[in-house]
């Protein structure tokens, strides 16, 4: 377990992260609100405590990998690599802005992302690639991707869920952003795709469930090495626009910008949360 | 179970071949295996991955040699793509074949997105392309491959003419560092004469320089304008082919120089005549101000006939036959016959 401090600047830092996206959506005019804060207590624990990649040993062949399937709440993965040192934050004002290269989802333009992602179904055949690749060359490194819970009705993440057992790919993590929303409304009104974790389990996967703003909990659960034979996926039960009050669990949030009011409101609540954290680290 | 295959050319057309000196070779889809085999023996990062296409991509002593280097996916094209740019993003040199009808239309987004947008050096290889497959029906016929990937940035798209160019571009694929689409059927393959020249990457290749009729061919339509043209010389009609297997980026300076050069320009191509080289052709040759008589010989826009594919060949003119005979209507209607 992680003593009660680093949990708590674990916290701090994902307060951070949700004022940091909001403040780039604000900005931008767009983007992914409601998935972007519910994936990035999971990108604050694998950029803090889990991936070995840095902008130091970005070109090491031998760095962990993570490929973000859910490429639309790419906000999140900004200003996580801002802040870990990718590249300068206020690069990120330009976020869709013309002729930025901060796209709207993940390109390879931008230092510390992978693959260009945002098409539906593509991740997971991606790190599975990656993670071929890194069993014939005996490297070192793990392969992590993030997905959506509706993403799950593309149907390539079961080719390559198939295919991850069958080469034992137990360096291999997919992380399911489980927030029962897509932009329809409930997942499982549009195409309920439960039970994940037994459908993951049939395909010859290691399933783990985890609450997906528990830091602690993601800290363990994800940075446990490597073992056995089979790929592991973690059901990250996750909110939905998570932090921001009005936000969280509301389907509308998607892809919604919030109003200038809202967009106060919004960071007044976690600046309120940012005190109580600090109020308890002392 | 099929009925037996007639042969690609007519009698006539083997005795044109005959005179002009022209040797059988293996088929490309054959020499693209063996090429493959030896790079991946001087190195491994070479690597084949196959959609339960190893028989047919004719990768059998690939995997038998190299079992380490052959990443079988089972039958999930979009996986093989998507596996294929992983590996390729981890340094692998990485050709994924696959069958081009499934290839490059069920898999198209991934070939756009992972390789193609990511910028992953994959090589896509479309084996039994355009109608190889023949009386097996429009499901195995890739007819839409080289326009799709034509309109997709980011990626050369390459139809080898012969043996010597199926070598010579996957040993090129395979040294690159950007997305290469190869195509080619499985049909024993004619050599083209020496006088085109050696394989340059990008640029078309030339037999002859007359200026009545310039054929303009790419993959395995080639063979059959060289007949054509052997046939129209005998008749006095001075013509030139130009073996195009690069359809993109296209050698513009070449075809510029056939539109401007020769009375009649006839495309040619085992592909739909909409979106493939004969549209690439005549975009070019209008926005470049070149007027010239165009027809573009490919299949059609309709249901494809059923047959061989020596009979769809024929049927749709893809012959010495049908080829000399576009050449001859054509230069009537620009009063340009002797
Ligand atoms: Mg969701």
């Amino acid at each position: 377990m992680l003593a009660a401090t680093d949990t708590t600047e674990l916290a701090l830092r994902s307060v951070r992260y949700r004022s940091a996206l909001l403040r780039a959506i604000n900005h931008a005019g767009a983007g992914h609100t409601g998935g972007s804060l519910s994936c990035i207590d999971i990108l604050n624990v694998l950029y803090s405590r889990v991936l070995n990649v840095s902008p130091q040993n970005w070109a090491s062949p031998n760095r962990d990998r993570y490929v973000q399937s859910k490429g639309h709440s790419v906000e999140a993965l900004y200003v996580v690599l801002a802040e870990r040192g990718f590249f300068p934050p206020e690069q990120l004002a330009t976020l869709c802005h013309y002729q930025s290269h901060f796209v709207g989802h993940p390109t390879r333009y931008i230092p510390g992302i992978e693959m260009n992602t945002g098409a539906l179904g593509h991740g997971l055949p991606i790190a599975v690639g990656m993670a071929i690749a890194g069993k014939l060359d005996a490297a070192p490194y793990r392969v992590f991707t993030l997905l959506g819970d509706g993403e799950l009705a593309e149907g390539s993440n079961w080719e390559a869920a198939m295919l991850a057992a069958h080469y034992e790919l137990s360096q291999l993590t997919a992380i399911i952003d489980y927030n029962t929303l897509q932009i329809t409304g409930r997942t499982s009104d549009v195409c309920d795709n439960s039970p994940i974790d037994e459908k993951f389990a049939a395909f010859g996967w290691e399933v783990h469930s985890v609450d997906g703003h528990d830091l602690a909990a993601l800290a363990k659960l994800l940075s446990a090495p490597a073992h056995g034979a089979a790929p592991r996926c973690v059901i990250a039960h996750t909110t939905k626009g998570k932090g921001v009050s009005f936000m969280e669990d509301v389907a509308k949030w998607h892809h919604g910008v919030p109003s200038a009011a809202e967009f106060e409101t919004a960071l007044a609540e976690l600046a309120a949360a940012e005190r109580a954290l600090l109020g308890d680290a002392e | 179970m099929s009925a037996p295959a007639p042969s690609m050319f007519t009698p006539a057309a083997l005795a044109q071949a005959e005179r002009l000196g022209l040797r059988m070779g293996w088929p490309n889809l054959e020499v693209f295996a063996d090429t493959l085999l030896e790079l991946a023996e001087r190195d491994r990062n070479v690597l084949a991955v196959t959609s339960d296409s190893r028989g047919s991509g004719k990768l059998g002593p690939f995997g038998q040699k190299l079992p380490r280097q052959i990443v079988e996916v089972g039958i999930a094209e979009q996986n093989l793509v998507g596996v294929a740019a992983g590996l390729g993003s981890c340094g692998k040199r990485v050709f994924a074949v696959s069958p081009g009808c499934f290839l490059t239309a069920r898999a198209l987004e991934q070939i756009k997105n992972d390789v193609c947008y990511s910028n992953i050096p994959v090589t896509v290889v479309g084996i039994s392309a355009g109608v190889s497959y023949g009386a097996l029906g429009s499901t195995h016929h890739s007819l839409h491959d080289l326009a799709a990937l034509r309109a997709i940035h980011n990626i050369h798209v390459v139809a080898p003419a012969d043996n010597g160019e199926t070598r010579a571009a996957v040993e090129w694929a395979a040294a690159l560092d950007s997305p290469v689409y190869l195509r080619f059927g499985k049909a024993p393959q004619y050599h083209l004469p020496e006088q085109f020249g050696p394989w340059r990457p990008g640029r078309a290749r030339q037999w002859g320089t007359g200026c009545d009729v310039a054929f303009v061919a790419t993959g395995e339509t080639v063979i059959h304008c060289v007949l054509a043209a052997g046939q129209l010389e005998s008749q006095g009609v001075s013509c030139r082919v130009l073996s195009v297997p690069t359809v993109k980026p296209l050698d513009t300076a070449a075809i510029l120089a056939a539109g401007r050069e020769c009375a009649a320009v006839v495309t040619a191509e085992e592909h739909s005549i909409h979106g493939g080289l004969g549209e690439a052709c005549a975009s070019l040759l209008m926005q470049a101000s070149v007027s010239c008589a165009l027809r573009i010989i490919g299949i059609p826009d309709e249901e494809t006939v059923t047959g061989s594919q020596a009979d769809i060949f024929r049927h749709y003119g893809l012959s010495m036959e049908g080829l000399t005979a576009a050449a001859q209507r054509l230069l009537v209607t620009v009063g340009a016959t002797r």
